[in-house]
């Protein structure tokens, strides 16, 4: 799958995208979020603070509990400040 | 129509484009959000915009068919920019045509606050102590509410 950070938190990770195969046990954005977190301590930072941390699936936005394949695209952003 | 561009546009060449040869429309209205040359009271030398490229223009285009569904509409027109960007220069025009002005203005209005708080952009400012990210706002959240 891949993943993908935006604005700050990409700085944060270091990395823009990267590919991962899907852990095991792992099944929601939430769970993956964690997982992520443990690989990016400052990922994880963000995390902790909450309401920071927007997630799309496969472009579209979602919430924490939704559920999470292996050839899903999923970002990473911190709250959109366009226009 | 929604279009994502990393190049200048001509605010006056866009509109007199979108208008033109538009007789059975009664009115348009435009809204063009510009780069603040300043923030907190301090100078912004320059801002870049990042996007989530794909998932910018379905958002705005998803944004664009709710404007349609609630209001009358000829045509649409949405064009933003990314990349870097001094002050003064366009970063959004979005133009609404219909028979009536109420559509027009109130769509226009309702477009950019719901593009403000959806579409994934991100501003990145350059002061003279460095580059920030900007922060989203609780009034513009506030502004896309009122359409809920």
């Amino acid at each position: 799958m891949k993943i993908r950070y935006f604005a700050w938190l990409r700085q944060r990770t270091g990395c823009g995208e990267e590919e991962i195969a899907l852990p095991d046990g792992i099944a929601t954005v939430a769970e993956l979020a964690a997982w992520l977190g443990e690989r990016h301590p400052r990922f994880a930072e963000a995390l902790a603070a909450r309401g920071i941390v927007r997630c799309a699936l496969n472009q579209v936005y979602v919430e924490p509990d939704a559920a999470v394949r292996d050839e899903d695209e999923i970002a990473f952003f911190p709250p959109v400040t366009g226009g | 129509m929604v279009r994502v561009q990393d190049e200048p546009f001509d605010v006056g060449a866009e509109i007199a484009a979108f208008s033109w040869g538009a007789t059975h429309v009664g009115g348009i209205a435009t809204f063009v959000g510009l780069v603040r040359g300043t923030h907190r009271g301090e100078r912004v030398r320059a801002m870049t915009l990042e996007h989530y490229p794909g998932m910018t223009e379905r958002e705005i285009e998803a944004i664009e068919q709710e404007a349609r569904r609630r209001w009358p509409l000829d045509a649409v027109l949405v064009i933003h920019r990314y990349g870097r960007m001094k002050p003064g220069e366009p970063i959004v025009l979005v133009a609404t045509a219909s028979a009536h002005r109420a559509a027009a203005l109130d769509s226009c209005a309702f477009l950019i606050d719901w593009l403000k708080t959806r579409a994934p952009f991100w501003k990145c400012e350059e002061t003279d102590h460095g580059e920030c990210w900007v922060e989203a706002r609780e009034d513009d959240e506030a502004a896309a509410r009122r359409w809920l």
